[in-house]
């Protein structure tokens, strides 16, 4: 339990100091929304500063962090001066497609990392192992953005995909099952392309933690005891290397979040990714800032999740810290 | 002996690559913002070597280009007319090394005809000298950048680790700030935080400072874990032992003990940062018109049209592949002769 409590308060701390590094940072920029008002002749300079101070963007930083931080602990997550409004409900359906695009990309990319990692360590040195080798490393030198163009080409090209969003025009009177069903097909394209990049790194540490595990005298004991291959390889060796694998998870998030957020712009997936490029051209720093924060705030939670899954696989992190 | 083997590989790989793009002037047939409004998007000019007639020629010609008349839009090589691709031409002026003028191109062919080995963009403009000089931005940025990181990585890994107690915390915690945003968001909220509109060279300069800035941490952390053990080293602690100071063991003793980290951690992060590059200009908040970057060149494709009629728009992309392979080979041999070393 010391454990998780420790976990939990140093991951909250990390929170805090992010969301000030990141709002100091953002209110540092030179200039801000109401610049294009200011060009305007038709307004006075003094509306401008009258409409600046009932946002309260005349304050000092410190009152300013202060606000902020209390209308984000009531949820509001800031205001966004851009669409006159506060930004969470702008925020949560643009969270809920990026955790549904990029929990489905992870899930699809460790489906098809382990049996593919297992495999090749079990054939290690084989010609499979070896293609395999030269694969990881070519996808690994393939730009993302590429990636995602090809995929697009793919399907403006054949038009078996759609070509970006997320629901076809005309969904909301169907039943529950055909909106899933449309959701799930303009899902693949984006997801595919994120497991995808995942793939390489992944399958490169479920084979080397595989190899580990392989050369263990237990894995040769029971080898010697005539335990079958596939039982030997999924039920002995792969929980033996699985430490590793865990923590692999948590820092994945981050890479996932990064290029989940290009997938999503290229294919037009309307997560997190747009809101951020559409909130940066147009100057709306709160929504800017909350979208970073919610992106840090996943990526801990994350780590925090791998850290959770770490100590309920492994005993010795239990005894350890008790 | 693979290792090695592989090691040189892409280190030739890699100089003929970055050679390739230093003296994008020389090897460029035209310069990166001619424009040639009447072929605009001709595909790649194929290259020759029996004319019509049948008859082989040893040296590769083109034909001349012009409108195709069964198909609107498109171009129709000119059989008429017949261009020997030449070495060692005279063309439009470059400046070698941004001091002396030069004339000479490594090939072209005579002034009335076309050569576009990577096809036009829609100004007309040749993509492959686009590319070449593009390479100027885009890898200067990617390579300034990750020096600007690990010298960063170094400074704050060295007295992280060298001196530990509360600086090291300090540093560390600082660091795990900047790890705790996914680099992507964290390398657009920096952007954000910058004037949308700059001139060029700005532009440039900050994406630099921008990219380094950001990308020091995990180095940081990586260099921290080398002094860390390198300082506890015996012959270390037997300088120490001699009198010798800070400045010494650090310079002498135990940053030299980190340069496979560094080396490794540059070859990785190159390929990262001219990605970012591209991604950034790619979005239309980097390098801008009518400068040439790897990323300026492929936010073209952000048009459907363009995206799904003109394929060699995409070569720009597929030549960063063995690029970019070049590098990760590098970064795994050197890693694999760290480890052989350390043993």
């Amino acid at each position: 339990m010391r454990y998780i409590s420790r976990r939990l308060i140093h991951a909250i701390l990390l929170l805090l100091a992010v969301s000030f590094f990141s709002f100091a940072l953002l209110q540092l920029a030179p200039g801000d929304f109401f610049d294009a008002m200011r060009l305007n002749p038709e307004i006075s300079q003094h509306t401008v500063e009258s409409i600046r101070s009932e946002y309260g963007l005349d304050q000092p930083l410190p009152i300013r962090y202060g606000r902020w931080l209390r209308s984000m602990l009531k949820g509001n997550l800031g205001f966004s001066l851009a669409s006159n409004s506060p930004v969470a409900p702008l925020l949560r359906v643009r969270a809920r497609n990026t955790l549904l695009l990029s929990g489905t990309a992870t899930l699809l990319a460790w489906l098809l990392a382990l049996p593919i990692g297992v495999w090749s360590a079990a054939k290690r040195g084989g010609w499979g192992d070896r293609i395999g080798k030269v694969a990881t490393s070519t996808i690994l030198a393939v730009p993302d953005l590429l990636l995602f163009l090809g995929l697009l080409l793919l399907a403006v090209r054949t038009g078996w995909f759609p070509t970006g969003g997320m629901v076809s025009p005309g969904i909301d009177g169907l039943d529950f099952w055909s909106q899933a069903k449309d959701v799930a097909f303009h899902l693949v394209l984006p997801a595919f392309g994120l497991a995808v990049v995942m793939l390489p790194v992944l399958v490169l540490h479920v084979r080397s933690a595989m190899i580990e595990a392989l050369e263990s005298p237990f894995i040769r004991a029971a080898r010697g005891h005539g335990i079958p291959r596939a039982r030997l390889l999924f039920r002995y060796a792969l929980p033996a290397a699985s430490n590793p694998l865990i923590s692999l998870l948590g820092f994945s998030v981050a890479t996932m979040l990064s290029t989940s957020m290009l997938a999503e712009v290229v294919l037009s997936w309307p997560g997190l990714g747009p809101l951020l490029v559409e909130s940066i051209f147009s100057r709306d720093v709160y929504v800017v800032v909350a979208v970073v924060m919610l992106s840090s705030v996943f990526l801990v939670m994350g780590n925090l999740l791998a850290d959770l899954l770490l100590f309920a696989s492994d005993p010795r992190i239990r005894t350890e810290t008790e | 002996m693979n290792s090695r083997r592989k090691l040189w590989g892409a280190l030739i790989l890699l100089a003929a690559f970055h050679g390739l793009i230093l003296f994008a002037g020389f090897f460029a047939p035209y310069g990166f913002a001619v424009q040639d409004r009447d072929m605009s998007f001709a595909p790649p000019t194929r290259l020759h070597f029996t004319d019509a007639q049948g008859k082989f020629h040893l040296r590769p010609f083109v034909y001349g280009l012009k409108d195709d008349p069964a198909n609107p839009g498109a171009y129709a090589a000119d059989t008429t007319h017949m261009y020997p691709l030449r070495f060692f031409v005279q063309g439009s002026p470059y400046k070698v090394a941004g001091l002396f003028e030069s004339h000479l191109h490594f090939f072209g062919v005579a002034s009335d005809g076309r050569l576009f080995l990577m096809g036009t963009d829609g100004y007309g403009r040749d993509q492959l000298s686009r590319f070449l000089y593009g390479g100027q931005i885009s890898l200067l940025a990617g390579l300034l950048a990750a020096a600007l990181s690990v010298a960063l990585g170094i400074l704050v890994g060295s007295l992280a680790g060298f001196y530990g107690g509360w600086i090291d915390e300090l540093l560390m915690r600082g660091s795990e700030i900047f790890l705790a945003l996914p680099w992507l968001y964290l390398l657009f909220a920096v952007r954000a935080a910058l004037p949308l509109h700059i001139a060029e060279w700005q532009v440039f300069l900050l994406l630099v400072a921008v990219m380094g800035v950001i990308g020091w941490a995990r180095p940081a952390r990586l260099i921290r874990g080398v002094v860390l053990s390198a300082k506890e080293r015996k012959f270390v602690v037997a300088a120490r032992g001699f009198g010798a100071s800070d400045a010494h063991l650090l310079f002498k003793h135990v940053l030299p003990q980190t340069y496979g980290v560094v080396l490794t951690q540059i070859a990785l992060l190159i390929p990262q940062y001219v990605l970012a590059e591209v991604t950034l200009s790619f979005l239309g908040l980097g390098v801008g018109e009518p400068m040439a970057s790897w990323g300026t060149l492929l936010s073209s494709l952000q048009q459907y049209y363009i995206l799904s009629s003109y394929w060699w728009m995409f070569l720009p992309a597929l030549l960063l592949i063995p690029l970019f392979l070049a590098y990760y080979t590098t970064a795994d041999a050197l890693q694999e002769r760290l480890k052989s070393v350390s043993l």
